[in-house]
């Protein structure tokens, strides 16, 4: 039993509690909220370091010996991806102090928000099929909550739509989850790695993973399921866009490559080349979608999910050097994806809107804000040295190494897109001379700075991820090791059988 | 080394703030940087000119194999002093060609970066590190570019040529990785030797065909030149430096780099040397058709770019020496032509060359320089643009595995196009009649003159003194390329030849060419059906129709109907699982066992079919909410058969709960409106049965078989023996499985703060947004 793995989940949920009671003071709120993602982010951490050094760590919750109890399991991929939870957290916690309106604070956002994320930590570590059935549900909620919270118009026809859809998905994990259960009898994950090869049927088993294809592809936002996405996300405050983008697809994607690495890989040349064909089309409806857009959210929005396009071509190609591309790749577009939606909301206190058509001047008017949005603009269209380029060279290479070329060449089309709509942004947001004059900076020279602080943590990021990209690149490739030999984790899970 | 590429950068974040606190002297300041750097690569001359190779590795990213790795050659060396060389004039020249302008910090810092990066790719010796630097420069072009960002015009050229040259750099990256895996090292000095692996391999051609895309695209090189004449928008500092002087040639350095390794084969010349031929044609042929200074310079740089691709494509020993040797001549006249066309252009105000005339009286020092550039463009005696054109003539002439007449003729009028400009961007100005332009024309500063006087004056010397001053340099650029050591003698004097001839021919032609401008442009105008059909508007319709088809696509799929959304998860998904189902599942060995079904089952399960059409017809809502009971009634009561008394309970309870409170919230809401037509209707209820006897097939597969669980034997055993509890259920609930209902409860749990918050939070009760 290792502490670290039953933390993240405690420490959001206990700091959901304690702002709870103090429901009426949202400035003791904000900073317990900061504290609490704070020690999240050493949380994740130390356990990263702690996989890194002594291997996958285990905790069987009520000491009930793996498959009976519920298992939590921490390797690479899922330390990576709570630490990265951490910051994500912590970053969104800071900007909402100043970038949070204090009516939505005092309706419960930082309880919803810690509530949130533990959710993901309890997604990301879970062993059990049916316990991330739990955390799915508990993301929901919260994620429909902060959606709605503030009840404008928008707000309210985007979350229905968030939420309907993503109760399919959820009707579709439980149905999938039942009848896993009833042709394998358990619910463990690493003892359904060993199981499902029982099955009489084994078409059966490919059935299953559809329908895990479908209920995670519709988290995850791949073609033809992200619908909700850009119909929801521009429409609550940046902060919650921001936190919904960096981690909830994030979530889907990771549920996709922990079944179908560890327990769907019985017939892979079927069940990945659909995950391959998917991946292409929902890289080149996302930035065709995003192209279309004149707003800075709208806009972002579809890019997510273009780049879960490429999360999953990684997944598809299945080597491990694909899947290392795809846990980096996860790891940049997390931190360069929040940093525009940060800037959005930033340029939006500046200039009262989102729109392009309006938006312009702010390359004269805030240098800072400018180098900002361009540093992780470039990022995001892979743009040399930042971290996007080595996400997009990893996984071209592994593709062409796979010689999967045609997943190769759509992915370089897209790239070329995903440039154009970073450049429109630039030129239509910063460069050109606005038709309504950006606001003066109507702040106090303190919170203007808060504001940009954690913007700058995560353009710096994709600027340090770039330049020192090896250490980052080495974990992903040892979570992807981790992935391709799935032995490791089912022998640490269920003891040395 | 790598501080020498690595400081550009330095120097590009601190510049803005160098301009802030010194002002006015920050130009004189900032050009010591690429003056030192100059002056660093120089002093290897010697050791290069030797035979020597310098090169320097640092571990970047093992776990990729990209290294930063650096190599100094006779080709690197020939670049890096250009770049940093061409760089320092230009800092000087843009200090006062911007002087008051707000921005010129930013100016700096581009500038820098700019430089450095255009070094990090003439010393690169790793195709990945090569790449990054490359785009790199790519970039730093279009920050440029879209200087003057207050005009359209600046923005849109910009971003054209961002999307031109960024497409290439990807189709170059995919290139460079497919060499890499081929050959099995990323490290390109080590290229060469694995010649033979790399173009016997079955990806040669299509590596070689990204690469030269990549290359093509950067060195404006037919159809992707197009974008080169809109750079122009950029400040006229930039237009000399990025887009004649250097960075245009990364795609020429680059086919030069890897010549050794991908270059003689047929491919290589047939592709190469076509397309370099037919670049220089068309625009040397399109350059002295314009008025304007800057678009008259680019497009015969599209033209010199063109005639060393060209050269390069024809690969003989020769024709590497006439590339390298005409690459240096270019960048010097080409260099100092741009920067006499801002001089005039700032003093004047005007840089159309039908505004000017006689400028040599009042700009003279500028004059000097221009003249010594243009002749050397024209490849007069003793400059070193004529030594370049009679290697090319040589050089064409010789190639005798390929078509030496058609490639002599080729150059022939090539060199032509280029003299009839050079005729024009320099007599015309600085000769005849005095013209009446916007501003009064007086001499530019000096930080503005020295950058020509100085190209111009080394254009000079190179050309009296070539054999002393570059032979042995040169000898090892060439050999870099040639991939084999050669030997360069240099001179002015070649003898009475057909070379000489040629020359002769070429001067007079475009001399003609320059005097009868006025009766040749009619004739020629219906030539010009490129503006119609030419690449430039062909990447406008092409890129305009992938846009529109992408918000078709984007309209089509993000309709907005929230149902479509749900019918195209459920088609999905019934597609998924029919695809599956009827291609992996062995449907003959399934066994139905309907024997043992009781007659009060068949009963219930009719029950709840007929409830469940009942919901999906009525009109009432009442109805629908009591068949909704009805439904979930008969599920409890399917539990009560089974054995799950507590599961009935709770669904019972549950059941009750939901159609009280349903009946109490619909009680005020309007009647149901029927807003489907009967088709919708048709296909929502075809996609309904389909995705239900999809999952009732499926059910049916799995029943077919016990079901087998190790965990409800355990949990019997168990439960009260180690959980203390007598209630199974009870026991899973809150031991075994405790952390499920954990999170269920705070599921609850948040959806009262949801409910509070949305029954409290309206948009009217708060003031603000």
């Amino acid at each position: 039993m290792n502490i670290l793995l039953i933390l993240p989940i405690l420490v959001p949920f206990i700091t959901a509690i304690l702002c709870l009671f103090f429901w009426g003071r949202v400035h003791f709120q904000e900073r317990l909220t900061v504290a609490g993602m704070l020690i999240l982010l050493i949380i994740g951490i130390a356990l990263l370091s702690d996989v890194h050094e002594n291997g996958i760590q285990t905790a069987q919750l009520g000491s009930w010996e793996a498959p009976f109890g519920i298992t939590f399991a921490a390797d690479m991929l899922s330390s990576i991806m709570v630490t990265i939870t951490g910051l994500m957290g912590l970053m969104t916690a800071l900007y909402s102090v100043v970038g949070m309106d204090e009516t939505r604070e005092r309706f419960g956002y930082y309880p919803l928000l810690n509530i949130l994320l533990m959710g993901v930590c309890g997604a990301f570590l879970t062993g059990d099929v049916f316990n991330l059935y739990v955390w799915f549900e508990v993301m929901l909620i919260a994620s429909f909550v902060l959606l709605a919270l503030g009840g404008e118009r928008a707000q309210l026809e985007g979350a229905i739509k968030y939420v309907t859809l993503n109760l399919v998905s959820s009707a579709i994990f439980l149905m999938a989850t039942g009848i896993l259960y009833s042709v394998t009898g358990t619910l463990n994950m690493a003892d359904l790695h060993l199981v499902v090869g029982d099955v009489k049927q084994p078409g059966l088993v490919t059935v299953l993973a559809m329908m895990f294809l479908v209920a995670f592809g519709i988290k995850a936002a791949i073609f033809p399921l992200f619908f909700w996405l850009p119909a929801s996300y521009h429409t609550p405050p940046v902060a919650v866009t921001t936190i919904f983008s960096g981690l909830l697809t994030k979530v889907g994607v990771y549920a996709l490559i922990r079944f179908f690495t560890l327990i769907f890989v019985h017939d892979t040349n079927y069940t990945h080349t659909l995950i391959l064909i998917a991946s292409g089309f929902t890289m080149v409806v996302g930035v065709f979608g995003a192209v279309s857009q004149l707003e800075m959210r709208r806009l972002l929005s579809f890019h997510i999910v273009s780049q879960i396009g490429y999360l999953l071509m990684g997944l598809g190609i299945f080597t491990a050097a694909s899947l290392a591309a795809s846990i980096f790749f996860m790891v940049h577009v997390i931190i360069a994806k929040s940093a525009l939606f940060l800037v959005s909301g930033v340029v939006n206190r500046l200039s009262g809107t989102y729109d392009l058509k309006k938006l312009g001047g702010l390359y004269k008017a805030s240098p800072t804000l400018s180098i900002l949005f361009f540093v992780p603009a470039m990022a995001l269209a892979g743009i040399p040295p930042l971290s996007g380029f080595w996400a997009k060279f990893a996984l071209v290479r592994a593709g062409l190494e796979a010689e999967d070329y045609l997943i190769v060449a759509i992915s370089l089309f897209v790239s070329v897109f995903t440039l154009y709509s970073m450049i429109k942004i630039w030129s239509e947001a910063f460069l050109k001379k606005p038709k309504v004059t950006p606001g003066q900076i109507n702040f106090r020279e303190a919170d203007w700075l808060q504001m940009l602080f954690p913007l700058a943590v995560l353009a710096g990021l994709t600027l340090v991820l770039g330049i020192a990209v090896d250490p980052v690149y080495q974990l992903a490739q040892e979570a992807a090791e981790q992935l391709m030999n799935p032995t490791l984790y089912v022998t640490t899970v269920l003891g040395g059988e | 080394m790598l501080y020498a590429v690595v400081s550009g950068f330095g120097a590009a974040l601190v510049a803005p703030l160098i301009h802030q606190s010194v002002r006015r002297w920050s130009g004189w300041l900032l050009v010591l940087l690429p003056l030192a750097l100059f002056g660093y690569f120089a002093s290897h001359m010697e050791q290069i000119s030797d035979g020597e190779k310098i090169a320097f590795a640092y571990t970047w990213v093992p776990s990729l194999d990209v290294e930063l790795a650096f190599m100094l050659d006779g080709l690197s060396l020939l670049f890096v002093l250009l770049v940093s060389g061409i760089g320092a004039l230009i800092v000087l020249y843009g200090s006062a060609y911007l002087a008051d302008h707000p921005q010129l910090g930013r100016f700096y810092a581009y500038l820098l970066m700019f430089m450095a990066s255009m070094l990090g790719v003439a010393l690169a010796d790793n195709l990945i590190t090569l790449f990054i630097f490359w785009e790199l420069t790519s970039i730093s072009s279009y920050l440029l570019i879209a200087f003057k960002h207050d005009y359209e015009s600046s923005r849109e050229a910009a971003k054209k040529a961002l999307i031109v040259t960024g497409a290439g750099g990807l189709a170059l990256l995919a290139g460079l990785i497919l060499v890499g895996i081929e050959a099995d090292t990323w490290t390109i000095s080590e290229l060469a030797s694995r010649k033979d692996v790399i173009q016997e391999g079955g990806l040669y051609l299509p590596a070689l065909l990204l690469i030269l895309v990549g290359c093509f695209a950067k060195s404006a090189q037919f159809p992707f030149h197009f974008w080169l004449p809109y750079a122009m928008e950029a400040p006229t500092p930039v237009s000399a430096y990025l887009h004649s002087a250097t960075m245009v040639k990364a795609g020429v350095y680059l086919l030069a780099r890897l010549h050794p390794s991908l270059g003689g084969t047929d491919e290589w010349h047939a592709i190469v040397t076509g397309v370099g031929g037919l670049t220089m044609l068309i625009a040397g042929f399109i350059a002295w058709q314009h008025t304007d200074l800057k678009k008259i310079l680019a497009y015969t740089t599209i033209s010199a770019l063109g005639i060393l691709v060209f050269l390069l494509g024809i690969g003989t020993g020769l024709a590497v020496k006439g590339a390298m040797i005409f690459l240096l001549v270019h960048s010097l006249y080409k260099g100092a032509l741009f920067m006499v066309a801002g001089s005039i252009d700032h003093e004047t105000g005007t840089r159309d060359i039908a505004q000017l005339g006689d400028l040599a009286k009042s700009m003279p020092f500028t004059a000097v320089g221009a003249g010594l550039a243009a002749l050397s463009m024209a490849g007069l005696p003793p400059l070193l643009g004529f030594i370049g054109k009679e290697i090319i003539y040589e050089a064409t002439q010789e190639a005798h595995d390929l078509l030496p007449l058609v490639l002599t003729a080729a150059a022939l009028l090539a060199n032509i196009f280029n003299v009839a400009a050079a005729a024009m961007v320099t007599l015309k100005p600085f000769t005849g009649q005095a013209a009446h332009t916007p501003k009064h024309p007086h001499e530019a500063p000096l930080a503005m003159w020295i950058g020509p006087v100085v190209l111009g004056g080394f254009t000079l010397a190179f050309g009296v003194a070539s054999n002393l001053l570059l032979k042995d340099f040169f000898a090892q650029t060439v050999a870099a390329v040639y991939g084999k050591p050669y030997e360069v003698k240099l001179g002015l004097w070649h003898g009475l030849n057909t070379t000489l001839v040629l020359s002769v021919v070429t001067l007079v032609a475009g001399g003609l060419l320059y005097a009868y401008l006025r009766q040749i442009l009619p004739i020629v105008k219906p030539l010009n059906v490129g503006e119609k059909l030419g690449p430039d508007r062909l990447y406008d319709i092409g890129f305009e129709g992938i846009l529109d088809f992408a918000s078709l696509t984007e309209r089509f799929f993000q309709n907005g109907h929230l149902r479509y959304y749900l019918m195209t998860i459920i088609f999905t998904l019934s597609s998924l699982l029919i695809l599956t189902m009827t291609t992996q599942i062995d449907f003959d060995s399934i066994q139905l066992n309907v024997d043992d079904v009781l007659l009060h089952e068949y009963l219930l399960a009719g029950l709840m079919i007929a409830a469940a059409i009942t919901i999906t017809m009525t009109s009432s809502r009442l109805m629908a909410v009591a068949a909704l009971g009805v439904v979930g009634y008969s599920v409890a009561l399917l539990y009560v058969f089974y054995g799950a008394p507590d599961l009935a309970m709770t669904q019972f309870s549950i059941e009750t709960l939901s159609v009280v409170v349903l009946v109490l919230v619909l009680y005020r809401l309007p009647k149901f409106k029927d807003f489907s037509t009967p088709r919708s209707r048709a296909r929502d209820g075809i996609i309904a049965v389909m995705f239900g006897g999809l999952v009732t097939t499926l059910i049916l597969i799995i029943t077919s078989e016990p079901l087998q669980s190790r965990l409800s034997p355990y949990f019997a055993e168990n439960s009260y023996v180690l959980a203390k509890g007598h209630n199974v259920v009870n026991v899973i609930l809150v031991d075994f499985r405790g952390f499920d209902t954990m999170g269920e409860i705070t599921v609850l749990g948040v959806a009262a703060i949801g409910i509070f918050a949305l029954l409290k939070l309206r948009p009217s009760s708060r003031k603000e947004e």
